[in-house]
């Protein structure tokens, strides 16, 4: 680490670096789906749109969206954490515009969603925690929400195969 | 009108009100889902291929949020069309495996059912399907679903 890196550097490696993994994935996009970052701190952002309703009736969100949703913050999440001792140390500087330089996404094993309350009609809010990343596997919790951060609308676990080489 | 007959059309009928049900989802049909069978616990949806839906540009798979949202959907169609007649449904939870990667530009299908009812919950299976046989499934699913009297 260069402690005397200028700041406005800094943030743009690693903002552009975030930029990258993420619109790389058309689905993302297509969803609405962007990240805030605090330092390494994630935390995913799905803002409403009348496409995400599953229920016109009450309305609330797709139960279906809530899980790609929670599933896209783990994928990132997790390819985020891999990569940055890389990106930080200046081994990688992954661009939007080569894809080639994009780091390969982990694969979704398995995933498991609980559905706590309805998604209402709102902005929701997601971020993962990597409970265990090895070489070749690594498990993952994630967490959405709408209004109030203690009231989760979801909780997920998924398993992932780590992208070889 | 023979038996045969009369089940067929009465068959029909479900699939349109399925259908309308379906188009009714904001969701659903931007995905654009299509419901192929329908009656009995049981329901077949199916959606086509799309490139606003791919989840690795490398290879142009769907994403797995994707099959989620199509075998969540299923699984709620079925548990409506059991014969209990549940008012309404919720998903409690839903387990995916993931077990291969969706063929790029292939529609993909779900079949769900339930497989055990109670007052309150229905217990789901679904697979996901591409055009290879029900023999390769892209994702199988179990899950909880609110069956609401």
């Amino acid at each position: 680490m260069d402690r005397n890196e200028p700041l406005d550097q800094i943030k743009t490696r690693r903002d552009s670096a975030l930029n990258a993994l993420v619109s790389g994935v058309p689905y993302m996009n297509w969803l609405g789906i962007r990240f805030d970052r605090r330092g390494d701190e994630l935390t995913a952002v799905l803002p409403f749109d009348r496409k995400l309703i599953g229920n016109p009736q009450l309305p609330a969100l797709h139960g279906g969206v809530t899980a790609a949703f929670l599933e896209m913050t783990a994928i990132v999440e997790l390819a985020w954490a891999a990569m940055w001792e890389d990106l930080e140390s200046g081994r990688i500087a992954p661009d939007a515009a080569m894809p080639e330089s994009l780091p390969r996404l982990p694969k979704t094993i398995d995933f498991t969603v609980d559905y706590l309350r309805s998604g209402l009609p709102r902005d929701a809010y997601a971020r993962a925690n990597v409970v265990r990343s090895g070489r070749r596997y690594a498990s993952v919790q994630v967490e959405a929400w709408q209004d109030n951060r203690a009231k989760l609308i979801a909780q997920a676990t998924a398993h992932f195969l780590m992208p070889q080489g | 009108m023979g038996d045969d007959a009369k089940d067929a059309t009465q068959d029909d009928n479900h699939a349109r009100i399925a259908q309308a049900f379906i188009e009714s989802i904001p969701h659903a049909s931007a995905l654009r889902m299509q419901v192929d069978e329908i009656g009995d616990g049981r329901a077949v949806i199916s959606m086509p291929w799309d490139e606003h839906l791919v989840g690795d540009p490398r290879s142009g798979v769907i994403h797995g949020g994707v099959v989620s949202a199509l075998m969540d959907t299923c699984c709620g169609a079925a548990v409506m069309a059991h014969s209990s007649q549940p008012r309404s449904t919720a998903t409690i939870d839903l387990r995916i495996d993931y077990m291969r990667a969706a063929k790029p530009g292939q529609r993909i299908t779900a079949r769900a059912e339930v497989y055990h009812m109670t007052r309150s919950v229905a217990f789901m299976r679904a697979v996901a399907l591409d055009d290879d046989d029900a023999s390769n499934p892209v994702a199988t699913a179990t899950g909880a679903f609110t069956a609401e009297r």
